[in-house]
């Protein structure tokens, strides 16, 4: 089911034309209208007419979150404030937030974009869509409610919170797409079990979920719980909100809308271009909104893409879901370490989520890397040539992923501290 | 006619022990033999107590990675060659033991070994069959 079918199945040549096109005007754009970008591209000698292709997109600078803050609240628009018809803001958990800004045009444009998003996720004139991400200064309540509308759906606008009252009213407003991030989901699942209400009382088909990352395992528990079939979208409000990409019914990657960003890999540590399919951070180029174009924006998210053809038949490409954020990320004797590639091969093994934690020294000049599992139950055996063999298997597993000779010990339950029920999951005692 | 041993995870670390027979003197659990096996990191202790399943359930609440294990009790005379006896029909019937560990209580004259073997079933038969004295849960508290 596709919202936009000549778009979202655009011939890769026709597509790359199209966004060419939409780069050098965008780069006109920000390099006239907004100082800080010119002074950025200045300082690397570039002129607006260095930029002919989407070839050409390497030659530009980053920008980066601080780059939003050092221009708080306002500095990067390139339109005059009179132009811009909605302001939101991300939550500014270090310091102040940052701003974002849309013309009348963008906020059609992001409502094309979720109307995609929500009907992939399968969502028609005929749904009942309850939106439960938050309305307010964040960008998915408002984000999801603009794209069913122009769907045309039913929009049930709850917003976060009062779970109760969202299971009551899920039963009583027949919904059938949910819409919210799937901790949220999980917890309205449950509330709706513990209020007795059966699941044939409801008409839920469909879910659609994002915001933070999530697994598999708990996609599994979703669909099972709530009979749906659930998808994974992705966004961030720096290029626009919730709408960048999102999945189909393949469920293997999430598409990016192509003809609004221009996606790029690439390694964290030195801002080399990656080769397909490697596995970097996430840099988005929005080629096609007015208030706030970003260029080259480093989303600190790591995934890789995936140029395939999906059986979905649209063209555009995926990016894998997210492995973690580059603020994660450890750098070992050279090698990219991420604490959940440690968390999949846990799981592999153990069937669980077991408590692990990195703890990471430098003895001499080298840096050594040692790995806390908590013993539970269902790693536990009673004979010392067994647990011996786990700790020698999940050393090889990880040794063989990352490339790099680790040290397991295998630790009594709760020796890894807690706090506010999420583990912690990296020691780095480094003095660098 | 199997008895119930209980196995906990314990790091090697000072004052790990501890906490768990603290755990079960709360509970007036009585143990009545207890062995470990150490490696460099870990160690496994292995007991035998008067109330499993309340131990277990303890253990557990307490944080501690607790499970169980049927091993085969095996009482036998404290004297040179008791031992010997029952290893030698074990061999004899070509079944190895993951390990094992005895405990005798004063004054008495029989002693108890624990073992736990590869094949269980077959090496209780065994050895009811060759005259040995198995015995189980209850059994333990009344020897002599």
């Amino acid at each position: 089911m596709y919202w936009n079918q000549a778009v979202e199945c655009l011939d890769r040549e026709e597509l790359k034309k199209l966004q060419s096109e939409r780069l050098v005007d965008t780069v006109r754009r920000v390099y006239y209208n907004v100082p800080y970008y010119r002074s950025l591209m200045q300082q690397k000698g570039l002129v607006p007419e260095d930029i002919q292709s989407v070839e050409d997109l390497s030659l530009l600078p980053f920008t980066t979150k601080q780059d939003l803050r050092d221009n708080y609240p306002y500095g990067l628009f390139a339109v005059p404030l009179t132009e811009i018809v909605r302001i939101h803001a991300s939550s500014g958990t270090t310091g102040k937030p940052t701003v974002v800004g849309y013309t009348r045009q963008d906020i059609v444009n992001w409502s094309e974009l979720m109307a995609r998003t929500l009907t992939s996720g399968g969502t028609t004139r005929e749904s009942v869509i309850q939106v439960a991400y938050g309305y307010g200064l964040f960008t998915g309540g408002l984000g999801v409610h603009y794209g069913a509308e122009r769907v045309g759906a039913s929009v049930i606008p709850i917003s976060g919170g009062n779970t109760k009252r969202q299971a009551m009213l899920m039963r009583d407003f027949g919904t059938t797409v949910l819409a919210c991030t799937p901790s949220y989901a999980l917890h309205l699942a449950e509330t709706i079990d513990e209020m007795g209400i059966k699941r044939d009382e409801l008409k839920l088909t469909n879910g659609i979920f994002g915001a933070e990352p999530w697994s598999e395992a708990l996609r599994k528990e979703l669909e099972d719980k709530l009979k749906i079939s659930a998808i994974d979208i992705y966004g961030l409000s720096e290029v626009i909100g919730p709408g960048v990409a999102s999945e189909c019914q393949c469920k293997s990657g999430l598409h990016i809308s192509e003809d609004f960003f221009i996606p790029e890999i690439i390694d964290p540590d030195t801002g080399e271009l990656l080769e397909e399919g490697e596995i970097g951070e996430l840099v988005l180029t929005t080629i096609n909104k007015e208030g706030l174009p970003v260029i080259r924006y480093r989303t600190r998210d790591i995934t890789s893409l995936n140029y395939e053809p999906c059986d979905c038949g649209r063209t555009h490409v995926r990016m894998n879901k997210l492995l973690g954020r580059t603020d994660d990320m450890l750098i070992i004797r050279g090698v990219n370490v991420f604490p959940s590639q440690i968390e999949s091969i846990l799981m592999e093994i153990g069937d669980t989520k077991p408590h692990y934690l990195l703890i990471v020294d430098r003895i001499g000049n080298l840096d050594c890397l040692e790995i806390w599992v908590e013993v539970s139950e269902e790693l536990f055996s009673d004979e010392v040539r067994k647990l011996e063999d786990l700790n020698r298997k999940i050393t090889r597993e990880i040794q063989g992923i990352l490339g790099l000779s680790v040290k397991v010990k295998l630790v009594e339950p709760r020796t890894i501290e807690r706090s506010q029920g999420k583990a912690k999951r990296v020691i780095d005692k480094r003095k660098m | 006619m199997l008895v119930q041993q209980i196995s906990v995870f314990v790091e090697n670390k000072k004052g790990r022990l501890v906490g768990v027979t603290e755990v079960l003197a709360e509970n007036d659990i009585d143990i009545c033999a207890i062995s470990i096996a150490d490696t460099t990191n870990f160690g496994i202790l292995r007991m035998i107590v008067d109330a499993p399943d309340l131990a277990v359930e303890k253990l557990k609440e307490g944080g501690y990675t607790v499970s169980t294990t049927e091993v085969i009790a095996v009482e036998i005379v404290d004297q040179p060659g008791g031992l010997n006896e029952i290893l030698k029909i074990l061999r004899d019937h070509d079944i190895s033991i993951e390990y094992l560990y005895s405990f005798v209580r004063r004054p008495a004259e029989n002693a108890l070994i624990l073992f736990r073997v590869e094949d269980t079933d077959k090496a209780l038969e065994i050895l009811r069959k060759s005259g040995a004295k198995v015995v189980s849960q209850e059994g333990i508290y009344n020897i002599n």
